[in-house]
């Protein structure tokens, strides 16, 4: 019985409030009036109804006597009924007029007692009013705040500001926070408590979740049904989001993947040199970003948001002429002889690698994101990384350029055709070495363009690339060398298979689980997922 | 005369020469170390037995590469696995000898065990209190993964560049695994904190000459083995499959059965050569899986010679050497020197170092096996 005497008081006191608010104005006078003689009567139920009274008063000094109050800082003298509070500087305030007061003896002045009833009042009270705050983004705050906690003593605040309220976000978080502190009242009606089990279904997320559940464990009947229920629907809800959010992981993994092995897939895939150096191409277009930004924060600073877009044709183009350099002078030698190229490019890595600490130091640099790759924001149950977002859409544009250049363009024929017939195409008039140069210039600077992006998520260092290389090997030979959809297709599959399996057994297992598969994969499919067919699989 | 018709198979000149060297090494520095006084010329301090001891087992473990590369043709990135497995078989004992002098003095536990709160010992562990069966482990553990993995990457047909490729994929996952504390193998820290070798203390002195001596006659027993296998009929095969695989099976040979038994072969010198590895270093940690230290044991393969064993162990033993002398003398330039050196070798050496050396001689001294010719277009 005390306990619905309880929750009737709340109502009534809501509407006293409800009432209060519509007509406050210039009378706060008189019900601050009232307030001084129930804090000065020093007895909790008084006190109580005091921080009702302070709160319906409107009076612009209300928060400041409330937090004076949960500080221990409101005085009052008993003798000559006044109260006062203090700042945190000790300086005194008249409780009635809010001007500054002297006292002449501090000493006799006694603390308004709190307990925890009073506390719990307090607090409502407190929450309500920032509930009334004019500002739509902490009456916000507030009632997201008080869903969480879901506190009995909030709602009859909840339901007084809930009439008034006009923006409809703010409304319906506190019709959410009103629901959430229902649907937990033991005592309130079962109809009112299954409409708010609803509203807590309907919004769905882990908060709700853990709530229902918490109701289907002391409720009965009726309501103790729909709340196991809503709360299986939830729980079930949650479980595909976060299904939802791990694929999306998953494909920013992919993309990482798709963009550090695809220059891979040109070079090697397509070419057929192994090249351990491609970490390193990877590197020297993250040392490009570095660069860029730097020139760019020393000469233009104004242009700072755009440094990546400049860094990415620059890195393409340094890479490029670096791989192109590189082909010239060693790999040009050793086609034919696959298993030597690795070497000889193994080599070249351990000198681009030095040459960057001698240059840049061993120390991380520092590459800034810009404006619109910052911040996340989210997307029905999902919460999305911006700069993830983008490098999942600047790793496909980069493969489809990539596939448009060798299936649209003169250039990518002559380099299908080198592949597929070294001497056919050098008969038909191809400069095959150009061709070769230049394709391993494409696979370079493409690697060169995927740093770019990699600077972004991860630390710009001379062994960059060496956390690339043997992912990018995997990806092009899981999908099937000389396939870039193979690579496209394998890269994402990896990508998602990790992060979908992260959750269930761990990074490093999930790492070692995907390791064994590829060697597994490999003994099934020698020749990876999509593998070329006829002549050129024996080459 | 079988005897010599049998040496004349296992040594050539080469051959003659690098067991000669090793046998002098692995009775002569013993013996002046015992001999001379401590500080004259021919006393050879210890931190240089220790090391030349450690590169011992480097030119084995490159001896066994170059059985599966330059013979079988087999790109393994991965055989720092086999000779880490080795190790751990190794360290695993040491860590039993250690028994109640450690940290936590538990008789019956290793200490990274009692830190993690384990009560007793797991299963893997079981037995390693025993020489002869951690030894028979660091051959039969390296071994059997050897087995697996060529028994099904061989019989798919796995070739090339994608079992390479593979290779590398086992010895990464491998890392990974022993970074766990889960597996039971230390973790990331490893296996380290040695006290005694059967009965010896491993720091003094004596039990390092004599490490380096056992080194050193592993090193000429892993080369008359390999030399065995490859101047036999088994090897003929073998050196068949490298040159044209499509052709040999066409023959009637079983290709796979003998690239299973040349790679099992050669994964179990991997792993001797880690056993005696670890107690000269003092540790062993899954950095030793790392896929790096593989490439690198193919590197010193082919700067000595590819498909000339001794050279393999020669090219161990010199870019070890120089790596040594270049980080100490030159810290910043030795990755410049190292990367160099891979490039030169490939480009202008294909040969290595021993196929330079007997190209210039030609007319004295025939091939008994053809090197490897240029790999299939």
């Amino acid at each position: 019985m005390k306990k619905i005497t309880h929750w009737r008081r709340h109502w009534s006191r809501a509407l006293t409030i409800m009432l209060t608010l519509c007509c406050a104005g210039p009378a706060f006078a008189d019900a601050l009036d009232d307030a001084v003689a129930h804090f000065s009567a020093d007895k909790f139920p008084q006190t109580q109804q005091a921080i009702d009274e302070i709160v319906a008063s409107g009076a612009p000094t209300a928060p400041a006597i409330l937090e004076a109050l949960a500080n221990n800082r409101l005085l009052f003298d008993p003798d000559e009924q006044k109260v006062y509070f203090s700042d945190e500087n000790d300086n005194l305030y008249d409780l009635r007029t809010g001007e500054k007061a002297t006292v002449e003896s501090p000493d006799d002045l006694k603390k308004v007692r709190l307990n925890n009833a009073v506390r719990g009042t307090l607090q409502a009270a407190q929450g309500a009013m920032t509930l009334m705050a004019p500002d739509p983004a902490k009456r916000m705050a507030s009632a997201r705040e008080i869903f969480k906690s879901h506190e009995p003593l909030a709602l009859p605040q909840i339901e007084a500001v809930l009439a008034a309220e006009k923006s409809p976000d703010v409304k319906a978080a506190l019709s959410d926070a009103r629901a959430a502190i229902i649907a937990t009242t033991p005592d309130a009606p079962d109809a009112s408590r299954l409409e708010a089990i609803d509203r807590l279904k309907a919004r769905g997320d882990q908060d709700s979740q853990g709530m229902l559940a918490g109701i289907a464990a002391s409720a009965q009947g009726q309501v103790k049904a729909a709340a196991s229920a809503a709360a299986a629907s939830v729980q079930a809800r949650l479980a595909l989001w976060s299904n939802v959010q791990n694929i999306f992981y998953g494909l920013s993994l992919g993309s990482v993947l798709l963009l550090a092995a695809i220059g891979l897939a040109i070079t090697f895939g397509v070419m057929g040199v192994i090249n351990m150096a491609h970490g390193e191409m990877v590197m020297l277009g993250a040392y490009t970003t570095f660069v860029t930004q730097q020139a760019i924060a020393a000469w233009r600073p104004g242009m700072a948001d755009y440094s990546l877009l400049i860094a990415v044709p620059l890195a393409f183009i340094v890479t490029g002429a670096v791989g192109i350099a590189i082909e010239r002078s060693i790999i040009r030698f050793l086609y034919g002889r696959p298993l030597e190229t690795l070497l000889a490019t193994f080599g070249l890595s351990l000198i681009l690698q030095q040459a960057v600490r001698t240059l840049f130091g061993a120390n991380n640099r520092q590459v800034s994101a810009p404006a619109f790759m910052a911040g996340s924001f989210d997307f029905g149950g999902l919460a999305i990384t911006s700069g993830r977002l983008w490098i999942i859409v600047f790793a496909l544009v980069v493969f489809i350029l990539l596939q448009l250049v060798l299936r649209a363009t003169s250039f990518g024929l002559r380099v299908r055709a080198v592949t597929q017939n070294r001497r056919m195409a050098s008969s038909m008039g191809i400069d095959t070495n150009r061709i070769d140069a230049l394709a391993f210039g494409l696979g370079s600077g493409i690697a060169g363009m995927a740093g770019v992006a990699l600077s972004q998520i991860d630390n710009v260092s001379p062994n960059l690339g060496q956390s690339y290389i043997i992912d990018s090997f995997l990806v092009v030979v899981f999908g099937g060398v000389g396939n870039l959809w193979g690579t496209l297709v394998a890269a994402l599959t990896l990508g998602i298979a990790n992060k979908l399996l992260e959750p269930l057994i761990g990074a490093v297992l999930g790492k070692i689980a995907m390791l064994v598969f590829i060697i597994l994969f490999i003994q099934k499919r020698p020749r990876g997922l999509f593998a070329l067919k006829g002549r050129a699989v024996e080459a | 005369m079988i005897g010599t018709e049998m040496t004349q198979r296992l040594l050539d000149r080469n051959g003659l020469v690098f067991v000669g060297l090793l046998l002098a090494a692995a009775i002569l520095v013993p013996l002046l170390a015992l001999v001379a006084p401590a500080g004259s010329l021919l006393h050879m301090p210890p931190y240089v037995v220790a090391l030349i001891g450690k590169y011992l087992c480097f030119a084995l473990l490159a001896l066994s590469l170059d059985l599966v590369w330059g013979y079988c043709g087999i790109l393994s990135l991965g055989h720092g696995a086999f000779f880490a497995l080795g190790g751990y078989a190794m360290g695993m004992y040491l860590m039993r000898q250690i028994g109640s002098r450690g940290v936590y003095a538990n008789p019956d536990l290793p200490d990274f065990m009692v830190f993690l709160n384990w009560k007793s010992l797991p299963l893997t562990w079981w037995g390693f209190s025993s020489f002869p069966y951690a030894a028979v482990m660091a051959l039969l553990a390296p071994g059997l993964l050897a087995f697996a993995f060529g028994w099904f990457a061989f019989r798919s047909r796995v070739t090339g560049v994608y079992l390479s490729i593979i290779t590398q994929a086992m010895t990464y996952a491998l890392q990974l695994a022993f970074f766990r504390n889960d597996m039971g193998f230390g973790g990331n820290n490893g296996l380290t904190d040695f006290k005694d070798i059967l009965g010896f203390n491993v720091q003094a002195e004596s039990t390092r000459l004599a490490l380096f001596s056992l080194s050193a006659l592993a090193l000429i027993a892993g080369y008359l083995i390999a030399r065995g296998i490859v101047t036999s009929k088994f090897g003929k095969v073998v050196i068949a499959i490298r040159d044209a695989e499509s052709r040999t099976r066409f023959l009637g040979y079983r290709v796979e059965t003998y690239k299973i038994v040349v790679f099992t072969v050669s994964a179990m010198m991997a792993g001797v050569a880690g056993a005696l590895y670890v107690p000269q270093v003092g540790i062993i940690n899954p950095g030793e899986f790392a896929p790096i230290n593989s490439i690198e044991a193919v590197i010193w393969v082919s700067v000595g010679g590819r498909g000339t064993l001794a050279g393999a162990a020669l090219g161990a033993l010199l870019v070890n050497f120089a790596k040594t002398w270049f980080t100490d003398a030159l810290p910043e330039l030795w990755l410049f020197a190292l990367g160099l050196l891979f490039i030169v070798v490939t480009v202008f050496m294909p040969k290595g170092i021993l196929g330079l050396l007997d190209s210039m001689k030609p007319l004295r001294s025939p091939p008994v096996i053809a090197s490897p010719t240029e790999a299939k277009q």
